[in-house]
Order: structure tokens, then sequence, then C-alpha cells
């Protein structure tokens, strides 16, 4: 299935949005063997931006020079920029310790979010819920086990359910919130928030990108011309926001998992 | 047809999941612009605190922002 072939898919003669087929990807080799089924666009993109983290944190910190050169400076700066904007704000002392974690995952997700918009791909891999998912779980049983670990079963629950300073009665209100918004809501948001981002930022290109096509390609009229061109303009804005949305989406997961790490540490309140 | 034989007062026609969307859409507007224009007026009076402001600014509006999302992805669920 190719972009063209999608993009034309409407093939009535009405204009015809694209809808969640543009999602759905077939195993990349049709007629290979059963077993090489998973190999699906979503999974290549994964593959390929594990591949993108490993090699590019091999050339950058694999051999370091007191001197950085090429790759190495690079290195640094995305270094600095999760552990001074991410790690340290949110862990305090405990940051440094947890950079190679939210090193990976934001670089992670940030390569999975900009397949979005490069050419040939196409497709944000974490427009499938299951990956985000994943790593949301990885996260919400890291916090499970340090909270556990740290403070004890029952002192975990006790710190999420009464938060100490607030008068009696309010607790028969705040406990199950708490409970509720941190045991079952968290973990959720977190997945749905990456996702959601994700699918319909790419749901918008599709449709500015399919409207150009109709008009401008497949049933040019003098009238439909100009909607075409408003349609070619708002595929190249909402390109370049969603290069800023996926930046900001990969982002606000690292600091979220960074936050919830922290209170599983320390009995915030 | 509807409105003919029973007394509607108002019917909702065409996609229900958009008008679920633009119902969801409301509250988180709301918090949205708040979360932002308090960050900015607070940036605006303690500069130097900008980093700090500027990182809670985000964390609240990621969590803000979830109420919408998920308003925009159940009507795709739940069919």
């Amino acid at each position: 299935m190719s972009a063209l072939h999608l993009l034309a898919s409407g093939s009535g003669d009405e204009f015809e949005a694209p809808g969640l087929h543009i999602f759905d990807w077939g195993p990349i080799f049709k007629d290979g063997p059963a077993w090489l089924e998973w190999f699906t666009k979503p999974t290549l993109i994964v593959i390929l931006a594990a591949l993108v983290v490993i090699v590019f944190s091999w050339r950058a910190f694999g051999n370091p020079k007191l001197v950085p050169k090429g790759v190495q400076n690079v290195g640094e700066v995305a270094y600095l920029l999760v552990r001074d904007q991410v790690a340290r704000p949110m862990l305090g002392k405990d940051g440094d310790r947890w950079m190679p974690f939210l090193f990976s995952t934001f670089f992670f997700v940030l390569f999975m979010n900009l397949a979005g918009v490069v050419p040939v791909l196409q497709l944000p891999a974490t427009s499938h819920i299951a990956i985000p998912i994943v790593l949301a779980l990885a996260v919400y049983l890291m916090m499970l086990f340090l909270g556990i670990k740290n403070q004890g079963l029952v002192g975990y629950f006790k710190n999420i359910m009464f938060p100490p300073g607030l008068p009696k009665a309010l607790y028969l209100i705040l406990a199950p919130i708490e409970l509720l918004s941190t045991i079952i809501l968290r973990p959720f948001t977190h997945a749905i928030r990456l996702f959601a981002n994700m699918f319909a930022g790419h749901l918008l290109i599709a449709f500015f990108a399919t409207v150009a096509w109709w008009f401008l390609a497949e049933k040019l009229t003098p009238l439909g011309a100009g909607v075409g061109l408003v349609g070619f303009l708002m595929t190249i804005v909402m390109t370049a926001f969603e290069i800023f949305v996926q930046s900001l989406q990969a982002f606000i997961f690292t600091l979220l998992a960074a936050s919830y790490i922290n209170s599983s540490l320390h009995a915030d309140h | 047809m509807l409105a003919a034989s029973t007394n509607v007062l108002a019917e909702v026609s065409g996609n229900l999941g958009s008008v679920a969307y633009g119902l969801a859409a409301i509250g988180p507007g709301i918090g949205v612009g708040i979360i932002f224009g308090q960050g900015v007026q607070a940036i605006a009076r303690q500069p130097e605190l900008t980093n700090v402001i500027r990182q809670n600014m985000l964390l609240g509006f990621a969590l803000t922002e979830a109420l919408a999302l998920i308003g925009f992805v159940v009507p795709f669920v739940h069919k």
C-alpha cells in the first residue's frame, strides 16, 4: 500500500476524508512466511527508532574525549537538555542516577514521533496505542516497585491516600480520589496522552494532504483549485506544527515519567 | 421526521463523536487558557524563575489536556 494509493482510496465521485484505515498497515512482506506477519510498518519504525538511539548514543558516548568533537558535541547538548530540563528539576539529587533511563526514553519516543514527518515513513509509531501502553506500563511498574521498596507496602499506600495535615473529614473524599488517580488513572492518561496527540496529528496532516490531492490532482476544477491550494498550504503549516507537538509530547512523556518516579522515591506532601 | 410525530425540543444529528469531542474540549480549553495565562504572568513578574515556571506550566498543561484527548479518542474506541 503506497501513500498515493492511500490518498486516492476515495475513488468515488465525492471527496472522502481519510479515516481509521490510514493507520492500518498489513505485513510488509505480503507473501512472506507466516512467522514474519508481525513485521508491519509500525514495527519497522520502532526498530529503526531503537537503532537510531543505540547508534547515536554509541557514537556520542562510546569513546568520550575531554575536548568533545563531532557527534559527541551533539550528544552532550542532548544530554544536557534532558538533565537540566527534566532530571534535575524533577528528581533533585537523584536526577543524575536516572539519566540513562530518562535519556533513552526521551529519544526513543522522540524518534518514533518524528517518523510521522519523515518522508517515506510518514507514520508516528506512537499513533498505535500498543506502543505508548508498553512504555507507560514500564514506568508504572517501576513506580509501584520503587514506591513499595522505598516506603513499604503499607507506607506507600498510606502516603498516597492520606497526605498529612488535612481535616479528618476530608479524607473520606480524598482517599478514594487519590487512590483512583494514582493507581488507575495515571498509567491510563500517561499512555493516552502520547497516543491521542500523535493519532490526531497524523489524521490532521492526512486530511489536509487528501484535500490538496483531491482538489488539485484528482478533480481539478476552477472553483475547487482554491480549496486545494488552502489544503496544500495547511499541509505545510500542520507539518511544522506537528514537529513542535511531537517534540513537546516526547518531552512531556519523559517529564511525567520522572515526576512519577520521584513520587515513589520520596513521599511528597 | 422524529420532530413531526412527537414534540421534540432539540435534536442532535450528524456525527455524535464530533459533538462529544466539542463538549469534551470546553473544560480543558478553559483550563489550558488559565494555565498559560497565569504562567506567562508569573514569568513576567519573576523572569529569573522562568525555567521552573515553564516546567510546571507544561506539567499542568499535560494533565489538563488529557481530558480533551480522552474525549477525542473515546468515539473511535466506543462505536
